[in-house]
């Protein structure tokens, strides 16, 4: 059914960091390790050793410069699906193979109703539909559907495999519709913002701005350095510290 | 956008099928064009000929397409799915009208209503075409009050030139039809020009800062997350040189508005077989300027996700 | 509900599953619970060199899923984007399938399969001559190796000093420039204290080294609102979330320190208490010029160094905690005039040379931004001190309430050590550490067990005898004092084959794998008989000039021989060093055989606690190959070394599993630290427990242990902790190590120079140990930089890992070589628009060695007179199971191709390897090369090129489309 659900008990997404994303790339392998073998399985990789390989990927990292008046920062950009509150993806699917769950708000696809139209991939303005063409349907981010539920992991496993993945903890989890929890706390005092908020997709994942040139980067209140006026200089220093 | 040829084919073909269809069926119905037996299997004939190839053109757009059934279950909100109900259903009073024009060789009665039954279908079948596209707002370029007219104007246009160069061809030939055709392609000229103008001073309110999250200044793409290209780019991730598509939209113009309107306004002034060779020659030369103006269609499109990877 | 405090380092509230993790009822069918694992093994990756913990989860035979161990020290529970790439490396296409040996001309791919009991009889018939005749002539050098204790104790036992691993060309400079200075260095050796530094500098950091350690501290610290300041010309990476990024001129780290120091020191702003206490600043230097002793420290009759006690009036023992030393001045002590070594410090740093207007236009960093440096890191150290409430005490007795602590923390890496001045700049950052009191204490570098070790630490360097059919009295790698421990003859001729240890490289801690090949090519000290390698890509991305490099090894002599006459070579992978060997020993992945982390080798401990780990297969493997080690193992024994067979001449140890448990190395030291003595009981020393692999496994495949909270900081003086250190045999003895900013050793080798001693130098050599065994460290000029023109070449060229390639093995790997198939030259916008560049143009980058040609990436974060590309990206067509058009071999390229292998002839024609004089470290950031449009005809695709390397025998064209994991799912749904 690709109408909307009027609500979402929860809005579950994630939440980026970019100030601490170093771009290494363990989110992208470690989400491509999991669903190659999960819910939507295989990620199907064409010419994996040739010169026109192409595979399926529900996480990418791009990196930018990003240049204002204030100075240059180099940013690394994890992209995956947001689970917008209002997905076109969803809407402009044909068969009902796109969807977004009732219960959690995750956007998920149906592959045994999916006709491969790839229509879903051109409403999304992420780019975060991936075309399967070995098996002709549309492939997508499930928010390891497959895990955070998963009886068959340890509680504490249930987290998406990209977030359990990231070394430097720049990615988050948890339910961004209750104002209460971890990640929406994380959100609101760290300034987090929707990706293309002018589309109205109401993307539930957020993006934590990098903090350099902002008055949230660490900085030392050091006075100059002054050389030392003792008497003899700078050995006179050492000399009087060390009769102390 | 990629120009898939199928796409690109789907909507030329469909959009003057349905024109030529909903022409047939109102100028039918009401008595203009005689229920000639080979004018109605021609006509009828091209007409859903051209719908009947476009929708199977689109199909190898799929990459399941037999399940192709399913995509007639979500016409609540996906416009491809009310354009698959609705070009189905019109296929139903198409085809009355069709049979009550060649095997009973009558237009009138329920023929009549079948025809105009057939034209609302259409006309509804191109504005679910035109909707799929204008409704995408990744796509500025689509996503404009430009589309969805221009999807019915260049569905009557290319239908009444159609309809021109049958009629004349079956030396029926109306000078009003002529007239209609012949405004028509002006009338889509300009539109295409002035949709051409919009879409050049374009200022589209996405960037790469909205894209990123970054506000401020600039962003430029550094390193792409893969090497070679992938889905996204193969797919939406198309690019046209400024002078390349400059000189598609000449061959456009020339093609699909200028030589039509040319040949059809020397209508006026020569005789049969004449009338008849020219007007099939300036709906031929608009189909081609058709196709590449559709080409161009997608071809200058530019999705929001190209500008995750600077282009 | 999950009631246990959360493990791992992602453990946020942020990070955690659901409060309630119930499926909601959606209806939609979806199965939430998919069966994930049949079995979950525990075990080390090998991804890298970081050897993370993972669980490894099989299923239907098959490995299904890896991620990081939430237990393990390393890692906890992280994993990096090599680590979740792992099955593909265990089922590339590239693995080597069986014994090949060579049926072609060298480096044509021509094998035929054999048994691997020919392969041991070929081996061995070879090996046991060479042992039987002269040992040396069997050089054996691996590559990645975390194995070099067996590696480097089973060379030793052949009696071969020519043994050596990667870290010549890896990072040497770092480690001795560590070790000779704080008996320690960074990585390996210690870690920032993550959890209390406030201020942490981090200097030419490629993406990795280490891996995840680094990047969990690093979120730590963003978490916390730490200052990252990186010094680094590339601003990828760690340098990218930096909150300061200082994009530095290579090569010119040292000068910059320089400069702090200098802003430091004039202010008054370094820890005098901390340097009387840990270091040999007060210690006498004798100031005597022309005295054989000149330089040396001044020494009672028991030899003990002796400062100058400024309220006694008189000398002391140096480390008499009741003296009162003074630090500056010029005392007369026995009719020897002298100095403290502070003085000397002083003297030197507080030059006009190091002032920040001094040296920053040759930094590239503004002078007031170095300035800025200098007073946060002063402000931080003194002003933002903390304190620990935790009672400890001191070697000397002396009881300290709390633990103090000078939150500034350092690290550095790849761009220190990979310039020929790469040993002195190290040695500047470790002396800018100390002087600020921050070695070892809250907040600031914190050392891993078992260092700190006295710098340097024991042993030396054995090969001095080296004689057949006899084990070498030590083992091939150590710690030379002074030029007496050198491995040089009577005329100063190197002894080992990569001249490590001899006046060219006399501080060579870890050897010189990159002369290697050129010096048994040209019988340079002399000619070998077998080059035996392993997981060493020699004939590629490990060596520099690399087009030369292979002309070498597949050059004859005049009787049509080849000039080194046999290769052996073991790997698991089809590599561009496989076609070179003459025996191919296919090697197992990691996820098939055993393996230990070991104390006794390179290290995995935390700063908190000691630990060892291993691996055990997880799969067995389906092709005729077997792990090195245990190849070696058994190799040993059948040429009849004597620690590898028992006294029946049978042998000893069945494979690599049972060394691991029952080795010892002296007694009860073994491989292993972990549950020793027959119950298991024991750590660090104890008796061999049969069932240690096991109780292993049970742990999660590691060990660890923590230090009581009054053991964890400075080490180098903490009585609890070095008795510990001594119980478990990291030490000797429970003495207090004392860091050795002014290093006698490197003296030693002056007064050599000088004339002194019984050991010299040639007189050729005389002025080059003079100038670069400065016992306080210096700044140079990098030897590339100073010898070409440079106008013709204005341009540096570096090269570094992608993170998701470093130390790994990228190329053949289905899903990391997506990320990155070509690389890239990255250009700053200003330098290309100079150069009348664009995006995307296709250039020369043109060395005095030669050229290569690739794509540029203008971007504005890199030193604008620096240039840089993605390592090891370009492959040889032919190799890791790669198909002709990938564009790793057509559009990437490899710069080592116009790294030059030596120095440019000095004024005596000597071309010396291009390397650091002092510890003989590869100096492959020296490059300088300038960038050319090609062509418009020449664009497209790289060059030089080579010819494609046959294919083995029985090996399968790689799949044209891979469906990895299709039939887990398949399975699955079968079953529903």
């Amino acid at each position: 059914m690709t109408c909307l659900p009027a609500h979402t008990d929860k809005k579950l997404g994630l939440v980026i960091d970019l100030d601490t994303c170093v771009g290494c790339q363990a989110c992208v392998t470690a989400c491509k390790e999991w669903n190659t073998g999960g819910h939507m399985a295989p990620l199907t990789d064409i010419d994996p050793y040739g010169g026109d390989v192409d595979g399926v990927w529900f996480n990418r990292v791009h990196s930018y410069e990003h240049t204002t008046e204030a100075g240059g920062r180099t940013v690394n950009f994890p992209r995956s699906c947001l689970h917008c509150e209002t997905p076109a993806c969803v809407t402009v699917c044909p068969t009902g193979a796109s969807y977004k769950r009732a219960s959690d708000g995750i956007v998920l696809i149906d592959e045994s109703k999916c006709i491969g139209c790839k229509l879903c991939s051109w409403a999304c303005p992420y780019g975060a539909r991936e075309f399967d063409t070995d098996v002709g349907v549309m492939k997508k981010c499930t928010l390891c559907v497959d895990r955070i539920y998963n009886d068959n992991l340890a509680e504490e496993d249930r987290v998406p495999a990209c977030v359990a993945a990231c070394p430097t903890s720049a990615r988050h989890f948890g339910d961004l519709g209750d104002p209460a929890s971890a990640v929406s706390q994380l959100v609101a005092s760290r300034g987090g913002v929707d990706l293309m908020p002018e589309m109205g997709y109401k993307p539930t994942n957020k993006y934590l701005p990098p903090r350099a040139h902002t008055e949230r980067a660490a900085s030392v209140p050091a006075p100059r350095l002054e050389p030392v006026k003792a008497e003899g200089g700078f050995l006179g220093w050492v000399d009087r510290m060390l009769s102390n | 956008m990629h120009p898939a040829f199928s796409v690109v084919f789907f909507t030329t073909a469909t959009g003057a099928g349905y024109g030529l269809l909903a022409l047939l069926g109102v100028l039918g119905g009401l008595g203009f064009i005689s229920p000639d037996f080979w004018l109605g299997l021609v006509g009828m004939g091209l007409a859903l000929g051209l719908i009947a190839a476009g929708l199977l053109s689109s199909t190898t757009h799929l990459g399941r397409p037999e399940r192709a059934w399913r995509a007639f279950s979500q016409w609540r909100s996906s416009w491809l799915s009310r354009e698959g109900v609705s070009s189905v259903a019109t296929f139903i009073p198409a085809g009355l009208f069709g049979i009550g024009w060649v095997f009973f060789g009558r237009t009138s009665g329920w023929v009549a209503i079948a025809g105009a039954l057939a034209a609302i279908g259409a006309v509804t079948t191109v504005c679910t075409t035109g909707m799929i596209y204008a409704s995408l707002k990744p796509i500025a370029q689509w996503h404009s009050r430009y589309t969805l007219p221009g999807y019915l104007i260049f569905s009557a246009m290319t239908g009444s030139v159609l309809l021109n160069a049958l009629l004349q061809a079956f030396v029926i030939g109306a000078t009003a039809i002529t007239a209609a055709a012949l405004l028509l392609t002006l009338l889509g000229w300009g539109w295409k020009l002035a949709t051409w103008r919009y879409n050049d001073a374009l200022e589209i309110a996405t960037t790469a800062n909205t894209a990123t999250g970054l506000a401020g200044g600039t962003v430029r793409s550094v390193e792409w997350p893969h090497t070679e290209e992938n889905y996204l780019l193969k797919e939406m991730g198309f690019r046209i040189a400024r002078k390349h598509a400059a000189k598609l939209r000449l061959i456009t113009q020339l093609l699909a508005f200028a030589l039509p309107a040319l040949l059809l306004a020397v209508l006026f002034a020569l005789p049969w077989p004449f009338t008849a060779i020219l007007s099939v020659v300036a709906a031929i030369a608009q189909f081609a300027g058709m196709l590449v103006e559709r080409w161009l269609f997608f071809a200058e499109a530019k999705h929001t996700v190209t500008l995750y990877y600077g282009r | 509900m999950n009631h246990e405090a959360p493990r791992g380092a992602n453990a946020a509230p942020s990070q955690r599953p659901l409060a309630d993790t119930r499926a909601p009822d959606e209806g939609d069918g979806v199965d939430t619970s998919p069966d994930v694992s049949d079995s979950i093994a525990k075990t080390t990756c090998y991804m890298c060199a970081c050897r993370c913990g993972i669980d490894v989860h099989v299923k239907d035979g098959k490995v299904r899923y890896i991620n990081g161990n939430k237990d393990h020290p390393v890692n906890r529970g992280v994993i990096c984007g090599k680590g979740s790439s792992g099955i593909m490396q265990h089922y590339s296409p590239a693995r080597l399938k069986k014994p090949l040996l060579r049926s072609g001309p060298r480096g044509s791919g021509d094998f035929r399969e054999i048994e691997w009991e020919e392969a041991f009889s070929i081996a061995t018939a070879r090996l046991s001559n060479i042992r039987r005749t002269d040992p040396k002539k069997l050089a054996f050098f691996t590559g990645r190796d975390q194995s070099q204790s067996l590696t480097g104790w089973w060379a030793s036992q052949f009696g071969t000093p020519n043994f050596a691993a990667h870290g010549g060309f890896c990072s040497v400079n770092m480690a001795a420039g560590g070790l000779y200075t704080i008996g320690g260095s960074f990585w390996e050796f210690g870690e920032p204290d993550w959890g209390n530094t406030k201020y942490f500098m981090l200097y030419g950091v490629a993406e990795d080294h280490d891996s995840n350690p680094i990047k969990i501290g690093l979120g730590k610290l963003k978490a916390r609102g730490a200052k990252v300041v990186s010094i680094n010309p590339c601003r990828t990476g760690y340098n990218a979330i930096a909150d300061d990024w200082i994009g530095i001129r290579p090569g010119t780290d040292g000068l910059f320190v320089f400069a702090l120091i200098h802003e430091l020191l004039k202010a008054g702003r370094v820890d005098l208490d901390y340097l009387l206490r840990y270091t040999n600043a007060h210690v006498l230097v004798i100031q005597e010029p022309g005295a054989a002793d000149d330089g040396l420290f001044l020494r009672d009759d028991a030899c003990n160094p002796l400062a100058w006690d400024r309220v006694a009036k008189t000398s002391v023992d140096a480390a008499d905690p009741e003296a009162k030393p003074a630090l500056t001045g010029s005392y007369t002590v026995a009719g020897r005039r002298c100095v403290p070594v502070f003085q000397l410090i002083a003297d030197r740093y507080m030059g006009d040379g190091y002032a920040p207007d001094a040296v920053a236009e040759r930094c590239g960093i503004p002078a007031d931004t170095i300035r800025r440096i200098a007073a946060e890191l002063a402000h931080v150290a003194f002003e933002q001190t903390i304190e620990l409430p935790v009672a400890w005490t001191d070697w000397a007795g002396r009881r300290h309430e709390t633990i103090k602590g000078r939150p500034v923390s350092m690290h550095a890496m790849r761009g220190i050590s990979a310039h020929s001045n790469g040993f002195h700049s190290c040695r500047a950052i470790h002396l800018l550490q100390v002087l600020l009191g921050t070695v070892d204490v809250p907040g600031g570098f914190r050392f891993k067990p078992p260092y700190p070790r006295s710098a340097p630490p024991g042993p030396k360097p054995a090969g001095k005898n080296v004689k057949p059919m006899t084990p070498l009295d030590g083992v091939p790698l150590g710690f030379v004092c002074g030029p007496d421990d050198l491995l040089v003859d009577e005329a100063g001729t190197p002894l080992r084959i990569d001249k490590a240890y001899s006046w060219d490289a006399p501080l060579a801690a870890h050897g010189l794998m990159h002369t290697v090949i050129r010096n048994a090519w040209a019988g340079d000290p002399y000619p070998i008989d077998t080059l035996m390698m392993y997981m060493s890509n020699m004939a590629w991305n490990s060596s520099m000039n690399t087009v030369e490099t292979i002309a070498m090894l597949t050059d004859h002599d005049e009787a049509g021989n080849y000039k080194i006459p046999f290769i052996i070579y073991s790997d698991a992978y089809y590599s561009e060093t496989v076609p070179f060997a003459d025996l191919v020993l296919p090697d197992t992945t990691y996820l098939e055989r055993h393996d230990c982390i070991s104390l006794l080798d390179r290290p995995i401990s935390h700063a908190d606690g000691p630990g060892d780990a291993i691996r055990h297969p997880v799969v067995e493997p389906d092709r005729d190959v077997r792990p090195f080690q245990s190849v070696l193992i058994e190799l040993g024994a059948r040429l009849g070394l004597p620690c590898f067979t028992n006294d029946d001449g049978s042998a000893k140890y069945r494979d690599y599993a049972e060394y691991i448990v029952n080795h010892e190395r002296t007694p009860g030291i073994g491989p292993l630290a972990g549950w020793r003595g027959k119950d298991g009981t024991s750590v660090g020393k104890g008796e061999v427990n049969p069932d240690q692999l096991q109780r292993y496994i049970d742990n999660g495949g590691f060990w660890h242990q923590d230090f009581a909270a009054d053991q964890r900081y400075y080490k180098m003086a903490n009585r609890s902790y070095l008795d510990f250190a001594e119980q478990m045999g990291f030490i000797p003895k429970a003495e207090p190590i004392v860091f050795q900013l002014y290093c006698e050793p490197m003296q030693r080798f002056r007064l050599a120079a000088r004339g002194h001693g019984r050991v010299q130098p040639p007189d050729s050599e005389r002025h080059r140990i003079e100038t670069y065994m400065d016992p306080l460290p210096f700044w140079f000029t990098p030897f590339e930089e100073a010898a070409v023109d440079l106008e013709k070449y204005p341009l540096h060229a570096l090269t570094q890992r992608p993170m998701h390639m470093y130390h790994s093995w990228g190329s053949q790997n289905a899903w990391l070589r997506q990320i990155t198939s070509q690389n890239r030259l990255f250009v700053h916008h200003k330098t290309a628009a100079g150069l009348g560049l664009v995006d995307d143009d296709w250039v020369w980058i043109e060395s005095i060695n030669g050229r290569v040609k690739g794509q540029i990436k203008l971007i504005d974060g890199v030193n604008a007179d620096t240039v840089w590309t993605w390592n090891a990206i370009g492959k040889r067509r032919g190799s890791w199971g790669l198909k002709d058009n990938a564009a790793e071999s057509n559009r990437g390229f490899l710069l080592n191709h116009i790294i030059g292998d030596q120095t440019s002839a000095d004024a005596n024609g000597k071309r010396y390897s291009n390397s650091d004089p002092v510890t003989g470290q590869a100096a492959w950031f020296d490059l300088r090369v300038r960038i050319v449009k090609c062509a418009a005809e020449e664009a497209g695709f790289t060059e030089p090129q080579f010819e494609r390397f046959s294919q083995p025998p029985h090996f399968e064209p790689s799949p044209d489309i891979l469906r990895f994991g299709a039939e887990f799912r398949a399975n699955r749904e079968a079953v529903e």
